[in-house]
């Protein structure tokens, strides 16, 4: 009998030839997690769903006063301050909560992986889709406030989802290498919510990023979450706002770079998880 | 019939790390560890060099859990796997269902493999029993059609309708084991995987996942089947692999397998045992031991002599409801009788320390032979902290005649009423 009548072959460090078709196959079990999460999150506490409100407004109400109204930071075009404000939580948001999400998805479903097969990447990558309700919420959030402004967006809105998806590849591939860290060194669950929270105020949520001298800005936009929250505000503060190209494309390429060695190391480590787990 | 499983020199190293404090490994160690390890290299340039590892690089230790192992599977086969804690059957199982990869060697399979190495496995308790039948079956590798059609089946076989939209988390254990056991009974692979699951659950349940999983192999499956429970394995499987410490001991027909399998395992000839300590665990056993009325240790018994089984156990913390189980086999694996602290007293809650629990076998229960005694300590209704299966071997002499030599298990001296039917008074 020759290999060729068998459909499986399993050997050392090959690695699986058919990992992408697997994945695909797979599919409904993405869905079927994602589907879980979001549905213990909002049932656990009834205070899921208002927690996901009161966040977001609470930082809302904190930047605007603090930038804002003490700091007397400027606004771009002729945006209100909330709103300028919150046109990059929404980013901010779906960012940091997609990052810890998956970042953490490895050691909580630390049993699934000693005991199933799958591909191992659908764990922090379908994490990351709670995030994308609280998304949803604070977008409802935004049209609120915008309403109440009676501030328009013109037809660059439609462009947002570029961004999103931007935000998204850019939180997956820090949570590609932070949730496969964190099954290798435990400790990397402490310094997660640390950068979190120190990004929050080096990220330009309550202010806008051209508050930073131009000679510093192409530097700023090393940072990735610089590019994404540049966006935001393009697509949704509408005509008067301009984008900074050059630290747009600077940022998009670190972004992808994320997501890109991300996936590379998370499948290197991804053989040995279930031996360390 | 084809080959469906083709397994060629597996092998599969672990490393056991002794350094850690605690389980796992943590940047920081790494860092401290590299330091360290960069200052020995500066001062020992040569050394490190060489190639020769340096000391205390990584205090871990290689470790074998599979040593070449290689057998064929044909289509349609219902094999069973026995063996020792510890042997490496699970590490057989998870290579083969791709959960782990292998060290050395290679494994073929066709068809689509389906594994049940936990019962359970993605249940989360704060779902329902529908939300995690969905959930699960995923899991498994079911898709969701699939999972649709078999739902009602399901169900009725779990026993469990009207908890439906009850969250799990207020299932009893029974409810559980059953909801998850059921999900995965209804998969439909060409080859099935199964660990101890069975391990758990009540004995009727056992009884009809085991009729399943007949029912699996008369349909032309391939089973593979991890059994502690060795009539279950002789129920089930034609042919068994034994495996011992990593590998294949004996493969062939399972009466066989499980003959000479039970024949090595008789670990000892004097009448205690010791086991090794394990202060990570909540509690353990730490030594059994068979002795006489005059609390003499010995390995042989006469039939009229009590025996105590004396289970010696470490807590390693306080247990307010705690359990030493002990059951006895005759060499073909039949459970002669199995008993807890619990049958006869509420047990009272324990504080940290060393404590001993006796049974006694009282004189003439049981015929002549050899017997096989596993014990295990285990917090109710669930926890099973340590088990030791055929911890030691008890042998009961005959004193009888040969013409008086009785069949079957026990030796009872049953009461007889004798009387004669002409007289109207009792004779002898
Ligand atoms: N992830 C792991 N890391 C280190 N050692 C392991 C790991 N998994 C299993 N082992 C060791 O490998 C050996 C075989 O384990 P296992 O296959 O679970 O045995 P069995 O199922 O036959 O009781 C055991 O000594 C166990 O301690
Ligand atoms: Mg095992």
């Amino acid at each position: 009998m020759n290999e060729e009548d068998f459909d499986l072959i399993i050997e050392p460090t090959k690695g699986f030839k058919n990992y992408w078709r697997d994945l695909w196959r797979y599919r409904e079990l993405f869905v079927f997690m994602a589907w879980r999460d979001i549905l213990v999150r909002y049932k656990q506490t009834v205070l899921g769903l208002a927690w996901s409100v009161l966040r977001p407004v609470l930082i809302l109400i904190v930047f605007t006063v603090l930038f804002g109204k003490l700091a007397k930071f400027p606004t771009e075009g002729n945006a209100p301050y909330p709103i300028l404000v919150l046109a990059a939580l929404l980013p901010w948001q779906l960012f940091a909560n997609a990052l810890s999400e998956s970042s953490n998805s490895l050691i909580t479903n630390a049993n699934m992986i000693s005991k199933i097969y799958f591909p191992r990447i659908i764990i922090p990558s379908s994490a990351v889709i709670v995030s994308c309700v609280d998304f949803l919420i604070t977008l409802a959030l935004m049209a609120g406030v915008m309403a109440w402004y009676q501030y328009l967006p013109d037809a660059r809105i439609l462009t947002l989802p570029i961004f999103v998806v931007l935000a998204i590849l850019t939180a997956l591939g820090g949570g590609f290498w932070m949730s496969a860290l964190n099954v290798k060194y435990r400790d990397f669950r402490y310094i997660v919510p640390f950068m979190v929270q120190f990004g929050l105020y080096v990220s330009p949520v309550g202010f806008s990023s051209t508050v930073v001298p131009d000679s510093w800005r192409l530097l700023y936009s090393l940072n990735p979450m610089v590019g994404v929250i540049d966006g935001f505000r393009w697509a949704l503060l509408g005509g008067d706002v301009d984008l900074y190209w050059p630290g747009f494309f600077l940022s998009v390429l670190i972004g992808l770079a994320f997501f890109c060695s991300g996936l590379v190391y998370f499948r290197r480590e991804e053989r040995s998880f279930a031996d360390v787990i | 019939m084809s080959t469906v499983i083709k397994v060629e020199n597996l092998s599969k190293r672990y490393y056991l790390s002794h350094q850690q404090k605690e389980n796992f490994p943590t940047l920081r160690d790494a860092i401290t560890r590299t330091a360290s390890n960069l200052g020995r290299r500066l001062l020992h340039p040569l050394r490190a060099s060489s190639g020769q590892p340096l000391e205390g690089l990584d205090s871990t230790e290689e470790f074998w859990a599979l040593d070449d192992v290689s057998f064929e599977v044909k289509q349609g086969d219902r094999v069973g796997i026995i063996g020792r804690n510890g042997a490496g059957k699970s590490t057989l199982l998870k290579i083969l269902s791709r959960i782990t990869e292998p060290t050395k060697g290679r494994v073929s399979i066709k068809g689509r493999v389906a594994s049940l190495l936990e019962v359970g496995t993605g249940f989360h308790p704060e779902l329902t029993g529908r939300e995690n039948i969905f959930l699960n079956g995923a899991i498994l590798g079911m898709t969701r059609v699939e999972i649709k059609r078999k739902f009602d089946e399901i169900v009725d076989f779990a026993e469990i309708e009207k908890f439906l939209d009850t969250p799990v988390k207020r299932y009893s254990s029974g409810m559980y084991v059953r909801l998850a056991f059921a999900v995965a009974a209804h998969l439909e692979p060409e080859i099935l995987i199964v660990d101890e699951v069975l391990a758990v659950g009540d004995a009727q349940f056992q009884k009809k996942c085991l009729g399943k999983m007949e029912e699996v192999g008369k349909e032309g499956r391939t089973v593979l089947f991890v059994s502690h429970n060795l009539s279950a394995v002789r129920r089930l499987c034609a042919r068994s692999l034994w495996i011992d410490r990593g590998q294949v001991s004996f493969l062939g027909d399972t009466e066989k397998t499980i003959q000479s399998y039970l024949s090595s395992s008789i670990p000892m000839k004097e009448g205690i045992v010791k086991f090794k300590e394990q202060q990570d665990k909540p509690a353990y056993i730490s030594s059994v031991e068979l002795l006489d009325e005059g609390n003499n240790a010995q390995s042989s018994f006469l039939v009229n002599q009590l025996v105590k089984v004396k289970v010696t156990f470490v807590a390693n913390r306080r247990f307010t409801l705690w359990r030493v189980y002990v059951d006895l086999k005759n060499p073909d694996g039949t459970i002669i009788f199995s008993t807890t602290t619990q049958d006869n007293r509420d047990v009272c809650p324990i504080e940290r320390g060393i404590y001993s629990a006796s049974l006694i076998i009282p004189s003439q229960l049981l015929l002549e032979g050899p017997y096989l005694l596993s014990v295990a300590f285990g917090e109710p209704p669930t926890k099973r902290h340590d088990y030791h299966e055929n911890a030691i071997v008890l042998n009961l002499c005959g004193t009888s005649f040969v013409f008086d030599r009785k069949i079957g298990f026990l030796s009872f001296p049953f009461e007889w009423e004798l009387e004669d039917e002409l007289d109207d008074k009792e004779r002898c």
